[in-house]
Parts: C-alpha cells; structure tokens; sequence
C-alpha cells in the first residue's frame, strides 16, 4: 500500500486527533470524575487530584485540537468549509464549553476556599462532558455521511443527531472517563495515595467496560444508521484495527486489576487509538459523501510545505513534549517536590557584561541607535534601509533599559 | 462575532508577546543579584501570566473555530494559501502550552537556572507565533502567491504568499512593539494606582519602574515604525489611506486633516494642514495622493469609522509618547522618578488608553479594508456562513465573554492581594495565603 503525497496532512490529522482524543480526552474525563465525586472529604481530595494532575499539562493537550484543526483547513480546504458550516451547530457548543472550561480553570486560581472552590468545579466539569459530546458528534455526522460538500449544504440539526452522531458523543465522554480513570490512578499510585488510587482504580474499572459495552452496542447503530460504515468495518484492514482495540481494552482491564498502572496507561491509550484507526480505514478513500480525499486536497505545492512544516514543527515539539511529560510523569512538577540545591548562584558570567559597561555608555549607545534608526527609517526609501532602521530602534530599547533599569533599581534600594 | 472575540484576544495577545520576556528580565536580575525581591516578583507575575495565558489559549482556539464558523467560504478557498501560517502558529502555540506548564510549575522544583532557561521558549514561541499570524493578515491586506481562477485559487505558492510580502514586515513590527505598550503602561498603571492609595515599598518601584521604561522607551519608537507602516498602506492600499484622511477626491499636495467628520465628500470641523499627507505619505509636498473616487461607491470602506479609529490610534500613540518622554526626561535630569500624582493618575489611565488605541489600530486596518476580506480579491459577503443562527450565537458568545471577563477581574484582583512571599521562602508559602489552596496552582 502506497501512501500519496495527498494523503500524508490527513494521517497527520489523524495522529493529531488519536493525541487529542487520548491526552486531552482524560483531561476532559478529570472534568468528569470532579462532578461526580460525590460528597464529603473524600470526594474534595478526589476533585482536588483531578484538578491538580491536569494542570501542568491539559494547555499542551488543548493543543492538538488546534493543529487539527488548521491541517485540516490548509491540507482540505473545502472539506473543512463544509464540515464548519453544516455542522456549526455542535462546533458552536464545543466553543462554548472550551471557553468555560479554560475559564474556569484560570479562576480556580483566585479561589481561596472550598466553597468558593465548588462552583467553579461544577463548570469545569459540565464543560469538560459537553465539549467531547459535541465534537464527537461532529464525528459521528462525517462517519454517517450526513455533511455534503458545500457552504452550510447538509441539514443544520438533523445532520448531527443521527444514531451515530449521538453515539459517538456518548463514546467520547464515555472513553475519556475511561482514560482518565486509569491515568488518575497511575498517578495517584506515583504519589503513593493508596485511598485514591483505589477509588480511581474502581473507577477505571467502571468505566471501562462501560466504553466497551458503548463501542461494541456502537457496531449495531452502525448497522442500521450507517450501513456504508458498517460494511467496510468488517470487510476490511480495518476489522483488524477493530480487533486489536477489543484486546487492548481487555488487557487494560487487566492492568488495571493488578494495579499495573503505568502499562496500563498505554493499552488504553492504544485502545482508544485503534478505534479511530478503524474508522479511518473504513472510510477511506471517501472524506465527505461525494468527495474523496484526493478531490478536497490543496495544490500540491500547499501540501508539500504543509509536510514540510508538520515534520520541521515534530522536531522541536516532540522532544519539548517528552520533556514535559518526563518532568510530570516523575513527578519533578508535583507539589511539594524541591530540588537538590534551592539556594540560587549569581551567575557572575551574565553579571560581567553590565559591570563592565557603564550605564552611561549604554545611554549613548541608545541615543545613537535612536538617530540611527530614524534617519534609515523615516528618511530613506530603500528596503534594507528600512530593515536597519528597525533594528536599530529595537537597540535603541535595549540599550535603553539596560542603561536605565540597573541603576534606576539600585538607587530604589538606597531610599 | 469575528470582531467581539478578536478584540478579547488581541490585548492576552499583547501579553504572550511582551510579558514572558519581563518575567525572564526580572527572573535574570534574580540571578544576577541573587535579591529575593525579583524572585517574588517573577513569580508573582508568572501566577498572573499563567491565569491570562489559559483565557488567551481558549480565545485563541475559538478564533480558530470561527474561521470555520463564519467564514467556510472564505477558508475553503483559501486555506491552501494562507493556511500555512496557521499550521505553523499551531506549532508556536504548542511550544508556548508546553514550557509554561514547565515554568509554571517549575518554580522552586527546577534548578534556578534550568528554570530560567525553560522559560525562554516561551518568549520565543510567543514571537514566532504572532509573526504567523500577522503574516496571514498582512496576506489578506495585499494577496499574492496565486492566481484566481473560476473562484479557485491556482498556482497556489503559500511562502511567497506569506512572507515575501512587502506588508508583513511594518504590521509586524508595529504589533510587536504595541505589545511591549500595552503591557508596560497596563502593569506600570496597577502599580501607580497601588502609589497613589498610599502603596509604595521598594517592591511596588521596582514593578513600576520596569515596564514603565520600557513602555516609555516602546512608545516614542512606536511614531516611527507606525510612520514606515502608513507609508506603506499609501502605496499598496490607496483607497485604505484615502479613507483614513478622508480624501474624497485623487488631489496633488494633499492636506491633511486633524480631527472633523467626513461628509459629503470632505472633513467638516478639521484643523486642515496644507500639503502635509503628500509630504507624510510619500516624502514630496506635491505627490498625488488618491482619493475615494478612484473605486466606485460600493468598493469604498465605511469612511467615518477608519477616520476616527485611526485618529484615535494616533492621538493615544501621541500622548502615550509623550508620557513616556516625560518620564524618561526626569529620570535622566532628576535621577528620580516624577513625585507628582498627576503623573500617576496619568499613568493609571495609560494601560487601558494604550488597549483601545490598539484596537482602534486593528479596526482602522480591518475596517479599511472593507468591503474586501482578501484586499481586491474577495468580498466579504462571499467569504461568510451560508448557515442561519449568527445574531443567536453573537449574543450567546457576548455574555460568555462578560462572564469570563467579569471572572477574570475578579482572578486578578484576587491575585494582587496575596500577601507577598517572605524572602526566602520556599514552596510552603505558596499556601499561606490561603488555607485551603490545595495545589501549586500558578
């Protein structure tokens, strides 16, 4: 099987939305556990676990939704305008809830008290279920083929709550729950809270035949909402996928029994990957109903520098994410964790450059970038001129503070 | 709805591009002096930057959502050119989520200087990504890097389309420095009205006095660099400047015109200079400018609004110049800082000042442009949503946002009045403002 140049952004939307669906997928399943912890002070450690195990990471994961997003729009222009219009409705929804959810997370911040505290989480949590319904009903609408080519073409209600539209939302809050369970529990582990890791193990265990029995009951919706869909699930590669994704799960019902919770992380995950695997793979070559992939990809030249783009971007983002995940996963970011040496060294090496350069010096040297800049700027017409001249003021404002603040700062320390 | 949430995002934009690189000067002195009085406040400015940064990813992404929601025609035809910028904005955005997480929560848990230089991508990233985005806009102000055919775009090169535009480089630059404005004035302002109820330790002159410099330093340069970037619009979107100064007709040596209201053809009210917008917009008191009437009538911007948000922009600009020279000024003759409360009260009006000067910038850029959303390629009437539903949806997301607006107040105030970190203190203190504070949360 040979991969086309016009199908290389949709595998990386793909990848880009297996990352999203399982990294921001158990940030949003947290949003789940804190509404229904319960009551008392079991469930406010339980809310407080949640709320604290996402925080480093859940901006980085919110992420991904946006690099699919502007694949998507680059790589399949139009598939991407019809998709917006037609399906503006949940698209709307899940705006709504992001921006509650991010809200709400910013305010927990000036929070000072467990009362104050509780709203907020009931609005994190409520946005945390309804983002992934709506867009997995967006998803559900694509599988059924109810998004026509055009600008707002297919039904603006019926084309989103088909069979398979609410399906797949009622999938994707049900696997977030999951994964978040079992994350959760890995953590928790980390830390060595037995009491939550056993009510996050529980939980994981829960939830997790609850996504199987959804997925599985999934197939029969399928059968009658989208027969297209159900026929090439079980007559192609991608039956293989499906099988995979049922043991996966299997084994990390398993896991997770045993409490071998850090394994357990990536079978689930591979669980939930597998499944959209599978849909990719049944669908294809159809994109939308009557446009293939290959009809709603960009000019080639577009598709080249958008490869071109993701895999110079994957250079640098995928040892930036390792490191995050590292620090967190070893528990560097925790609370409470302090390093080996917390008393900081003047780093004599920095220092030496301003010591050495009196503030007076540098004020000229600001007075002389500012001239300089004017006259490229302002009074000549060339490019480079023009180039130098923004350069030069940029120095005029370096220069600047570096005169002024040091010894401004000193003299406030004297008074 | 595009305009409601962009101007909720573009101010937290301002602080992606300027406030991670205070924090880093700050944390820099921390390590250069070893004074704990920098220490705390990098951090408290990190717990602020942390609060802004999760509203400023969640207006991002609804941005991003309504490039879909309200213009699909727009973005099915031309994604394949401007969407590149994007895609690397997206690559910007994911470095800055990632080492804020890392900076955030690496206070007191990283080594001093590993956490310093975590820090650095940030700045870094926050850069790289407004250049992407100020790269599709300065794209939609004067498209290039394709051909229009039958309403597709053909022989579609996205670089060229993106940066080898002569457009990109003045708006860049221009917003840069707005940023460095906007955040320097907004902070220096929360602390001079912390001066004048009576607050003013050494912590609050030193808050003050470094975003104060650089925003005085920013704003003089700012004349200059909005100078280049008008010079610019006059050659390559005539009818934009046309509309700016109000100039109904194509006229050699050109006046300009200093407030008044545009109508029927000519500014009422103003203050005229005479040959001043020739000599201003291309160097020569006798130049030709063009006028309105050299597109037809349903071609031309609404005049009034891009008149007086440019007027606005400048008149703000000017004063904020001004301000910060002043500052400047007595800080080199006196070597102290200005002892009068006018030039506090000044100073608490200057961040909110320096926010709708620029947004009246991007409105006078936007509006400008109108009736094209890509500069005499694409009505804006073609470009939007064939789907019912927008007014519901504008006032659903208006109170949204002045729900989240009025929380985000109440954060920040909240955030100010923690009492201060004793020196020296490690993450305990973190806590001891509050009882029940359950995390390292910013």
């Amino acid at each position: 099987m040979s991969v086309h140049l016009y199908e290389l952004p949709l595998i990386f939307v793909l990848i880009g939305l297996v990352l999203y669906v399982v990294l921001a997928g158990a940030d949003f399943g947290a949003g789940f556990w804190q509404l229904f912890a319960g009551r008392g002070p079991m469930a406010q450690r339980v809310r407080d676990h949640a709320h604290e195990s996402i925080a480093p990471v859940w901006e980085a994961n919110h992420v991904w939704l946006i690099f699919v997003i502007t694949v998507t729009w680059t790589a399949y222009p139009s598939a991407f305008g019809s998709i917006a219009s037609t399906l503006s409705i949940p698209l709307f929804i899940a705006a709504i809830g992001i921006i509650l959810r991010g809200a709400a997370y910013a305010l927990r911040a000036g929070a000072a008290s467990a009362s104050e505290e509780r709203p907020i989480d009931m609005v994190f949590a409520i946005s945390s279920i309804l983002t992934p319904f709506a867009l997995g009903t967006m998803v559900g609408a694509i599988a059924a083929r109810r998004v026509p080519v055009g600008n707002a073409a297919g039904h603006l209600l019926s084309s989103w709550t088909g069979a398979t539209s609410i399906l797949v939302g009622v999938l994707a809050v049900a696997t977030s729950a999951y994964l978040a369970a079992v994350f959760l529990a890995a953590d928790s582990a980390r830390v060595g809270d037995r009491e939550l890791e056993d009510a996050f193990r529980a939980r994981a265990l829960g939830a997790g035949v609850l996504a199987g029995a959804v997925a599985l009951a999934g197939v029969a919706v399928l059968h009658g909402d989208a027969h297209p869909l159900y026929h090439r699930l079980l007559h192609s590669d991608a039956l293989a996928a499906l099988v995979v994704s049922i043991l996966a799960g299997i084994v990390t019902l398993e896991l997770v029994r045993t409490r071998r919770f850090e394994a357990a992380r990536y079978t689930a995950a591979l669980a939930v990957a597998t499944v959209i695997a599978g849909w990719a793979l049944a669908q294809s070559p159809v994109l939308l109903a009557g446009l293939t992939v290959r009809q709603a990809a960009a000019p080639h030249d577009t598709l080249v520098v958008v490869v071109a783009a993701v895999l110079g971007g994957a250079l640098i983002l995928f040892p930036s994410l390792a490191l995050l995940f590292r620090l967190v996963l070893r528990g560097r970011l925790d609370h409470g964790h302090t390093p080996a040496s917390p008393a900081p060294a003047p780093a004599p090496a920095i220092g030496g450059l301003l010591s050495a350069s009196a503030p007076g010096l540098l004020g000229r040297a600001a007075g002389a970038c500012l001239i300089a800049g004017f006259g490229f700027l302002t009074i000549a017409e060339a490019g480079w001129a023009h180039a130098l001249g923004v350069i030069a003021l940029l120095g005029f404002i370096a220069c600047g503070l570096l005169a002024d603040v040091p010894a401004q700062l000193a003299r406030l320390g004297e008074d | 709805m595009q305009a409601l949430s962009f101007s909720v995002h573009i101010p937290l934009v301002c602080f992606g591009i300027a406030f991670p690189a205070m924090i880093l000067f700050v944390e820099w002195l921390y390590l250069r002096s070893g004074d704990e009085l920098y220490r705390t406040l990098a951090r408290r400015w990190t717990r602020v930057m942390a609060a802004l940064f999760a509203i400023g990813v969640i207006t991002g992404t609804i941005l991003s959502f309504e490039m879909g929601l309200l213009w699909p025609a727009f973005t099915s035809t031309f994604g394949s050119v401007f969407g590149l910028g994007f895609a690397i904005e997206g690559f910007s955005f994911f470095v800055e989520a990632i080492f804020i997480g890392i900076y955030i929560y690496g206070w007191d848990r990283l080594s001093p200087r590993a956490h310093f230089l975590s820090g650095i991508p940030i700045a870094i990233a926050g850069v790289t990504g407004s250049l992407m985005v100020i790269s599709v806009n300065a794209w939609m102000n004067h498209p290039s890097g394709f051909r229009l055919v039958d309403g597709k775009a053909l022989d579609v090169h996205p670089l060229t389309a993106l940066f080898a535009n002569s457009f990109l480089w003045p708006e860049l630059v221009h917003m840069y420095i707005a940023g460095y404005i906007v955040v320097g004035f907004l902070l220096a302002g929360a602390y001079a009205i912390g001066r004048l109820r009576g607050r003013w330790t050494r912590y609050e002159r030193t808050a003050l006095a470094i975003p104060l410099t650089i925003a005085a330093l920013a704003s003089p340069v700012q004349i200059l660099i909005g100078d280049w970037a008008a010079r610019d619009v006059a050659t390559a979107q005539p009818v934009k400047l046309a509309a700016i100064e109000g100039l109904a007709k194509t006229t050699a040596g050109a006046s300009e015109h200093l407030l008044g209201w545009y109508t029927e053809g000519q500014v009422k009210y103003g203050v005229a200079i005479p040959k001043l917008l020739s000599l201003l917009a291309f160097h020569n008191p006798d130049a030709v400018v063009k006028g309105l009437d050299t597109v037809p009538a349903d071609r031309q911007p609404p005049v009034n609004v891009v008149r007086v948000s440019f007027q606005l922009m400048v008149a703000i600009g000017t004063l904020l110049a001004l301000l910060g020279t002043i500052y400047l000024f007595v800080r080199i003759r006196r070597k102290r800082p200005p002892e009068s409360a006018w030039f506090y009260r000044a100073l608490a009006l200057a961040g909110p000042a320096a926010v709708i000067a620029l947004i009246a910038g991007w409105v006078t850029t936007e509006v400008g442009r109108q009736p094209w959303v890509v500069y005499k390629v694409m009505l804006t009437d073609e470009a939007v949503t064939g789907a019912g539903g927008i007014p519901v949806g504008y006032a659903t997301l208006a109170l949204v946002y002045i729900g989240v607006a009025l929380g985000l107040a109440w954060v920040l105030r909240r955030l100010a009045r923690m009492p201060m970190d004793p020196p020296g203190a490690g993450a305990e203190t973190d806590r001891g403002w509050a009882p029940d504070e359950p995390s390292p949360v910013v």
